[in-house]
């Protein structure tokens, strides 16, 4: 067997494992102490874990609601922590060779020259990576991964961590509130624009693992920030779980946009839990891009706290042949005039499905809310699927509410009229199904946009014919 | 080699409907011939047949563009080697600008690996624009995609100034088309024709024809060509109507 293992797409090799710490099959307390024992976590941590197991234990799967698919997951098989405790560096050129690697093909070390302001790199459990410029952390920015947060920045991370998604939020929130490891910590302090974007990539490498990064991102007063994240893993055999939680806080007049392009291999059980608070005319975006994955839940939310706070969640998803994308958005709108706006697009190919869930709650007692939604799916092939729960409250009567819908199919036609010009079959429904998304690929930073489109053309490459 | 458009005994059908029923025809390189008819005689099925739509079924008889057999290639490969088809109703796709799309049809004929120059693209395409007198701003609106019927068609013209076929079919394209619109329209045309272009102008009045002056007018009626003459066969029909030749075949 040769060291690398290399498919048509760039996200699929892998590198032998090579970890000093693995927590073993299945979840137990003794794997927590595990966990713990080796990232060396002070007390209170060790008891929200162990807090949080049991929730994680007592609650059902939500299948009443989602899909029976979630069934598949076979908890007691998966490893809940691999990493080679070393601590993350803060130069590629220390990096362990078969990491470095793996981010050189993945094109991080490039970007970061190019147009980020900092950049972490998780490998399986933990940063490998993790480097901020200076002319940024000397504006008193903090970007570190969330082990380092709770420890050395306790006095911020505490008051906030696991109170926008508390632990029994639901049942996977509850997972990686037991489990964490890795993801981002960061801080801006009041009235700092960070310029270029901060970046994290998570990088799944081993089989039958489970990913747990945590990330809370914390922009103070008047402060603004951009935060991108990208996933990738190789195709296994065997089912890998990845389950995040993310929380924001967004202080007054604070803005933050977080950007997902997501392309986990079809055999990773995405169930991640993402969510904000705005305080007063404050603002949250979430960008997100979700392509692959055996099945992606992910309904990234805004609670929108304080006056005249707005959310807007712009979501695209693309479900594959045997994928399902059950993505949507929830906006919880907490005090007057506050704005939401939910733009979501879907294609579905060949077996794929994709559902959206829309949550909008707009209370009584609350004056001039307004909220937008739209939502628009296109479907494939004949056999391509779609659904769509709106779940809308609007109570009172000083509120503004839209809701728009659509389903659609690349007509025969269409692609006709396109060959006739001399594209391909795969040629014209790229480009259709680009078109289709086109207004919203715009809201991406320019170099994800690109690299949004190259994965839909190899994607829609095996779709036709 | 031989430079024609060559339709031989041509018989195609859709489900168990026989549209054309043996039709032959030759369109030489650098001429420009009409096709005429009544409303259900097979032109727009000659049209789609030639540009290879899945839905019709050729079930005897050859087309061949330049001595090569159009039938056994593939509908973009058609496109590729120089046919090129304006159709009656243009398709709206939507989300994809008229620059990218055109970008795209380019990209398509050139070699794997070879990119097209960007600013060249544009200097090329703002010239045709010219010509048809569209405004700079048509770039970057989606395909058809909430166009009258005449940017319609103008479009379609300007594809294929830019694809620059050997062969072109005019598919009805005077149809919704008012007076100005259509002398734009074959001013268009008429800039183009030349020794290397082919034309093949499908139309059910001869009103089109009075602007761009076919060489050959050719009658179709029933799946088959019936007559063949020259333009002053067009001012005949309009002055006698179908029937004289229909009772006379």
């Amino acid at each position: 067997m040769s060291a690398v293992d290399i498919d048509r797409s760039v996200g699929d090799f892998s590198y032998p494992e090579n970890h000093t710490y693995d927590a073993g099959f299945g979840l137990s307390e003794q794997t927590i102490d595990y966990i713990c024992n080796v990232k060396n976590d002070p007390e209170w941590v060790r008891e929200f874990r162990k807090r949080a197991l049991k929730v994680f234990n007592e609650k059902p799967m939500p299948t009443n609601w989602a899909t029976k698919d979630l069934e598949a997951i076979e908890f007691q098989k998966i490893r809940y922590y691999l990493s080679s405790g070393s601590q993350p560096k803060r130069s590629w050129d220390e990096v362990p060779d078969d990491v470095k690697r793996t981010f050189e093909r993945l094109g991080i070390p490039e970007q970061e020259r190019k147009f980020l302001a900092g950049v972490e790199a998780q490998f399986d459990s933990e940063a490998a990576y993790s480097n901020i410029q200076k002319a940024v952390s000397d504006q008193g920015v903090i970007f570190v991964n969330s082990t380092e947060g709770l420890k050395e920045h306790a006095e911020i991370f505490r008051p906030w961590f696991g109170k926008v998604i508390p632990t029994g939020d639901n049942k996977f929130s509850a997972l990686n509130s037991a489990v964490f490891s890795g993801g981002s910590f960061i801080y801006v302090p009041k009235g700092v624009k960070v310029k270029h974007p901060l970046q994290a990539y998570f990088r799944i490498n081993s089989e039958q693992f489970g990913q747990f990064e945590r990330t809370l991102i914390i922009v103070d007063e008047g402060a603004e920030v951009m935060y991108m994240e990208g996933c990738t893993a190789p195709k296994f055999e065997t089912s890998t779980l990845h389950s995040a939680v993310v929380e924001l806080v967004a202080m007054k007049g604070a803005k933050i946009q977080y950007v997902t392009v997501q392309n986990w291999s079809a055999n990773v059980f995405n169930l991640v839990t993402k969510r904000g608070i705005a305080h007063e005319d404050a603002e949250i975006r979430w960008i997100d891009c979700n392509i692959g994955s055996r099945l992606t839940m992910k309904y990234p939310g805004v609670i929108m706290k304080g006056r005249r706070a707005r959310g807007e969640v712009i979501s695209i998803a693309l479900a594959g042949n045997g994928q399902h994308q059950d993505t949507g958005a929830k906006m919880i709108h907490a005090a007057d005039e506050t704005t939401s706006n939910i733009v979501s697009k879907s294609i579905s190919l060949g077996t794929g499905r994709s559902t959206y869930r829309g949550q909008v709650h707009i209370p009584k007692h609350l004056k001039g809310c307004k909220n937008n939604t739209e939502c628009d799916a296109l479907l494939i092939n004949s056999s391509s699927r779609t659904d769509t729960y709106p779940a809308i409250t609007v109570r009172g009567n000083e509120h503004a509410c839209q809701h728009e819908a659509s389903v659609s199919q690349v007509s025969a036609e269409q692609i006709f009229y396109m060959q006739q010009r001399g594209l391909s079959e795969g040629e014209a429904m790229s480009l259709s199904v680009n078109g289709f998304i086109n207004d919203l690929v715009r809201e991406f930073p320019m170099e994800y946009s690109v690299e949004l489109k190259r994965l839909i053309d190899l994607e829609m490459e095996g779709s036709v014919g | 080699m031989i430079m024609k458009l060559e339709i031989k005994n041509l018989h195609a059908t859709i489900g168990d409907r026989e549209i054309l029923k043996g039709l032959s025809l030759e369109v030489p390189k650098g001429e420009v011939h009409a096709i005429m008819g009544p409303n259900g005689s097979g032109k727009s099925t000659l049209s789609k047949v030639l540009a290879g739509h899945e839905d019709y079924q050729v079930t005897g008889g050859e087309a061949l563009m330049d001595g090569r057999n159009l039938l056994e290639m593939g509908i973009d490969e058609r496109s590729r080697e120089g046919l090129f088809l304006a159709f009656q109703y243009p398709v709206e796709i939507p989300g994809v600008s008229n620059a990218n799309f055109l970008r795209a049809a380019l990209q398509a004929r050139l070699p794997k690996g070879e990119q097209i120059d960007a600013v060249k693209f544009y200097q090329h395409l703002y010239q045709k624009m010219d010509m048809l007198k569209m405004d700079r701003s048509f770039t970057a609106r989606s395909v058809n995609e909430g166009f009258s019927g005449g940017e319609k068609k103008r479009n379609e013209i300007l594809q294929m100034a830019m694809l620059e076929p050997k062969y072109a079919i005019l598919d009805e394209t005077d149809s919704g088309l008012d007076i100005d619109a259509l002398k734009i329209v074959a001013d268009g045309v008429n800039a183009m024709r030349g020794p290397e272009l082919g034309v093949l102008v499908i139309t059910h009045y001869q009103r089109l024809l009075d602007y761009i002056r076919p060489d050959v007018v050719h009658v179709l009626a029933d799946g088959r060509i019936i007559r063949t003459g020259g333009p002053e066969l067009a001012l005949e029909l309009e002055e006698k109507g179908y029937d004289w030749l229909l009772k006379a075949a």
